[in-house]
């Protein structure tokens, strides 16, 4: 094959394929934000141990032993990824890119 | 006073709107990036931010309630509950077809706007007087900063850079309101006057 007819099919191939790419980015990045989100909070967990009061309960009253930011944190990410993202994701691939933003 | 002993403390009370917000900034996020067509797919998911902003407003009202330092907090709890409220009701109803102006959006740049302007008059001290005092002053800028991207959305709904910055404006707000502190010191410097620092 000539290499101008095969750079114009490549050209062609790659313009038809964008929308494609951007789609499943799109999409990798909806999947992503859960455990990035959950990876924040163990992050903070480790950075700040004392923010847990789970791990030393002794004399924690009500409240305290309820605040553990960190894992809110984590839940809000495991919870966006389990149930959320899978149905966004999904619906997405399944429109195929229109109404892209 | 009774309620003031078995009441949670202010800082814990930032924690859970933090995560309410972290949550509205992950929907929001995800709304911007696969667009409102998209998002409107499943019906019961377009009521799904609107809905938890109103929500938020309306469990703004037990903290201005409970937490009455002074008159000043009071009145800048409530205007928060209204302008949440209203903001989440304005999306409600254009979500639900029973509003149509794309100009409705107008109301989350108040919400922001009005937000910003209460965190910063009701916090009576500098910037570092105490951790607490820091981030009232960091997110009532920052939140009336951000009161332009929904402004922008209003005239051009379309914009990605619009959705995406509003979107990150409450993730954000969540992180500056997950450092919160009653008594913590900021950069180092914590006034006498501040308290006594715990944990």
């Amino acid at each position: 094959m000539s290499a101008d007819i095969a750079h114009t099919l490549r050209r062609r191939t790659d313009s038809r394929d964008a929308p494609a790419r951007s789609l499943e980015l799109r999409a990798r990045i909806v999947l992503a934000l859960g455990p990035a989100t959950a990876i924040a909070g163990i992050a903070w967990a480790l950075f700040q141990p004392w923010r847990l009061t789970l791990l030393h309960p002794v004399g924690q009253g009500f409240w305290w032993l309820l605040a553990e930011p960190p894992l809110y944190v984590v839940l809000v990410g495991v919870l966006f990824r389990l149930v959320l993202a899978p149905g966004i994701v999904a619906d997405l691939r399944a429109s195929g890119g229109e109404g892209e933003p | 006073m009774i309620l003031a002993g078995i009441e949670p403390k202010a800082e814990m009370v930032h924690w859970w709107f933090a995560t309410g917000f972290l949550i509205l900034g992950l929907l929001l996020l995800s709304e911007a990036l696969v667009g409102p067509e998209v998002w409107g797919r499943r019906p019961w998911r377009r009521y799904l931010w609107p809905g938890f902003l109103f929500g938020m407003g309306v469990l703004m009202f037990p903290v201005m309630t409970f937490f009455t330092n002074s008159a000043i907090h009071m009145l800048a709890h409530g205007a928060w509950a209204q302008v949440m409220m209203f903001a989440g009701a304005a999306e409600l109803g254009v979500v639900r077809g029973k509003l149509h102006s794309q100009y409705w959006r107008l109301a989350s740049a108040l919400g922001l706007a009005v937000s910003g302007t209460a965190l910063l008059v009701h916090e009576q001290n500098h910037w570092l007087f105490a951790r607490a005092a820091f981030l009232h002053h960091a997110l009532g800028w920052t939140v009336i900063v951000c009161a332009l991207f929904p402004l922008v959305q209003a005239f051009r709904p379309r914009s990605l850079t619009a959705a995406l910055g509003f979107a990150t404006t409450f993730v954000i707000v969540a992180v500056l309101l997950f450092c919160d502190r009653d008594a913590a010191p900021i950069f180092g410097h914590f006034s006498f006057y501040a308290g006594v620092p715990h944990r």
